[in-house]
């Protein structure tokens, strides 16, 4: 183990580590708990320019409330899980039954797939921004939900191909071998055999994928733009625009809106950490 | 396998050649497309704005990969066993969970003149207000350091995986023979680390190049266009110019530099499978 485990040093550097430790996290999340402190100050306090003591008035419930019902947050809120869900649940499919062809078939052209789904995932947003939103518009499918949907799911779908492609690839052949020869169909393969074995990566990737959706903005700005169907990262900069003094407000949304993947995140956080680590061993 | 790449065809694929070709055009996204060949390519030279751009994007590329030996760091720091270790490195990785546009409203609050938590530190050292998101020379360096709070999280993570994996027979040996410290974290630490380094490396570099959330969200490329970045040059062009033509433009010269990188890492990862 490097660095030298702290129960074999001195005394001193053991002592020095355990107030270190704590003080490293307060100084690491000084920027949230800020927010948070924000977020349940009034008004009052923050006018007064009281933005870093103690809130003379502890305004919880009040502040919190205000955001459901003075702003369209709730909305938002919905669209975000009404997008990020199918998404989720689309590419994840899509793409294990793509891994499974390119992880255990040999045919032409399976590197060129492959590397196109993996260069696809790295390329810069902008240069698919002009036609991608021009398809959209085209598609009828502008400024509604499914816009972001049918984006985010071709896009995340290289990202989860990969994923699975990898994953799939180190389950041993001889055990596909001994199932053809039982005369088993290669669909009888894939829903008995794959699905059952790739079962923690396919919650690794559905746990990124909700991330990557749900935090998403530059989309958000580019293929919708009514209240109605925004989610909750261009609703809260919208609500910037609109609040701008309200600080307590807008820090109080940003928490709502951080929530859903910081709960998933301490939930599934094995799965979360093993995805997003794939590689980080080998190769 | 057929819909996923059909899928990936329509939406990633042929847009990019679609923009590469449009970027040839001058064109307001709504009216008839005239063809001005390399125009567009023409105009960007002699656009200031431009090369701000391009050289905040360097400058991104640059300093975020600070993430990198930083991310190392904190990894070190916490890759011990001790009570509650676990708590604790979820805490650090927090940062990377939350949106980047929330990020960015964070540090806003924290760079504000007047009341920030920054300039009540600076305060205590008797230095004056510091308006950093407002002053052309350090707005972009307040960027890329908001940035790299949620990148360190992230190679942080996978440099914690990566020394879970260490070879300890390896690190035993060395210990044998007097090695300790920094010379052990050179010598043997570090080599031993190298897909993880690598994939920080890329994940950085695809970061550094993609910024755009927090370019949006602290300043939106001001003052004055100054802490612009390639991505938020382009997506400004498009939708507030109606300059489609233009945009791809820009868009282009983008992914050009990021095909640099995509095809370096293409070219490993092939080498590898390979075996």
């Amino acid at each position: 183990m490097f660095p030298t485990p702290i129960q074999q040093t001195s005394p001193l550097t053991r002592i020095s580590y355990k107030v270190a430790l704590p003080l490293s996290i307060v100084l690491w999340l000084l920027p949230l708990f800020a927010v948070l402190m924000t977020s349940v100050r009034s008004i009052a306090d923050i006018n007064a320019g009281n933005y870093w003591g103690w809130p003379k008035e502890w305004m919880l419930i009040e502040n919190y409330t205000a955001v459901f019902t003075r702003s369209n947050m709730g909305r938002y809120l919905f669209n975000s899980v009404l997008i990020t869900v199918p998404v989720m649940v689309a590419s994840v499919a899509l793409a294990t039954l793509a891994g499974f062809a390119l992880a255990k078939y040999r045919f032409r052209g399976r590197l060129a797939i492959f590397a196109t789904f993996i260069g696809g995932n790295f390329v810069p947003f902008q240069i698919l921004m002009i036609p991608v939103r021009d398809l959209t518009i085209d598609l009828g499918l502008y400024d509604s939900v499914w816009a972001l949907i049918f984006f985010h799911t071709a896009f995340q779908t290289g990202f989860c191909t990969l994923f699975m492609r990898n994953f799939i690839v180190d389950l041993p052949d001889e055990l596909f071998e001994s199932c053809r020869l039982d005369g088993a169909s290669e669909w009888h393969i894939f829903s008995r055999i794959v699905l059952p074995l790739v079962r923690p990566a396919l919650a690794a990737l559905a746990v990124l994928i909700f991330t990557f959706v749900w935090n998403d903005y530059f989309w958000a700005l580019v293929l919708v733009q009514s209240d109605e169907v925004r989610p909750v990262t261009a609703g809260i900069s919208a609500l910037r625009g609109q609040w701008l003094a309200s600080w307590q407000l807008i820090s109080a949304g940003s928490i709502v809106a951080a929530l859903p993947p910081v709960i998933l995140f301490f939930t599934m956080q094995r799965h979360f950490i093993a995805g997003l680590t794939l590689g980080a061993t080998k190769g | 396998m057929l819909p996923a790449m059909l899928f990936f065809l329509v939406y990633v694929v042929s847009p990019i050649l679609q923009s590469i070709w449009i970027s040839f055009f001058d064109w307001d996204g709504f009216g008839d497309k005239v063809f001005i060949g390399l125009g567009n390519y023409v105009e960007l030279t002699e656009d200031p704005l431009f090369w701000t751009s391009l050289k905040n994007n360097i400058l991104w590329l640059v300093f975020y990969m600070l993430a990198v030996p930083l991310g190392l760091g904190v990894a070190l720091f916490l890759n011990q066993q001790v009570l509650g270790i676990r708590a604790v490195k979820s805490l650090f990785f927090f940062p990377f969970v939350i949106s980047q546009v929330i990020v960015g409203v964070v540090f806003s609050w924290f760079y504000d003149p007047s009341y920030g938590l920054l300039q009540k530190a600076l305060g205590l050292f008797g230095m004056g207000p510091l308006p950093i998101l407002a002053d052309e020379t350090m707005v972009t360096y307040g960027i890329i350091a908001a940035g790299l709070w949620p990148q360190i999280a992230y190679t942080m993570i996978l440099y914690l995986t990566g020394l879970n994996n260490l070879n300890p027979e390896q690190i035993e040996a060395a210990r044998m023979d007097g090695a300790h410290g920094w010379k052990m974290l050179r010598h043997v630490i570090i080599p031993q680390l190298r897909p993880a380094t690598f994939l920080a490396v890329v994940v950085t570099v695809i970061g550094a190049l993609r910024s755009f959330d927090l370019v949006a969200t602290m300043t939106g490329g001001g003052p004055y266009g100054s802490s612009s970045v390639l991505a938020f040059f382009m997506y400004e062009q498009a939708i507030f110019n109606y300059r489609m033509g233009y945009g791809a433009a820009i868009a282009t010269v983008l992914f050009a530099i990021m095909l640099i990188y995509i095809s370096f890492f293409l070219w490993r990862m092939l080498r590898a499978e390979r075996g």
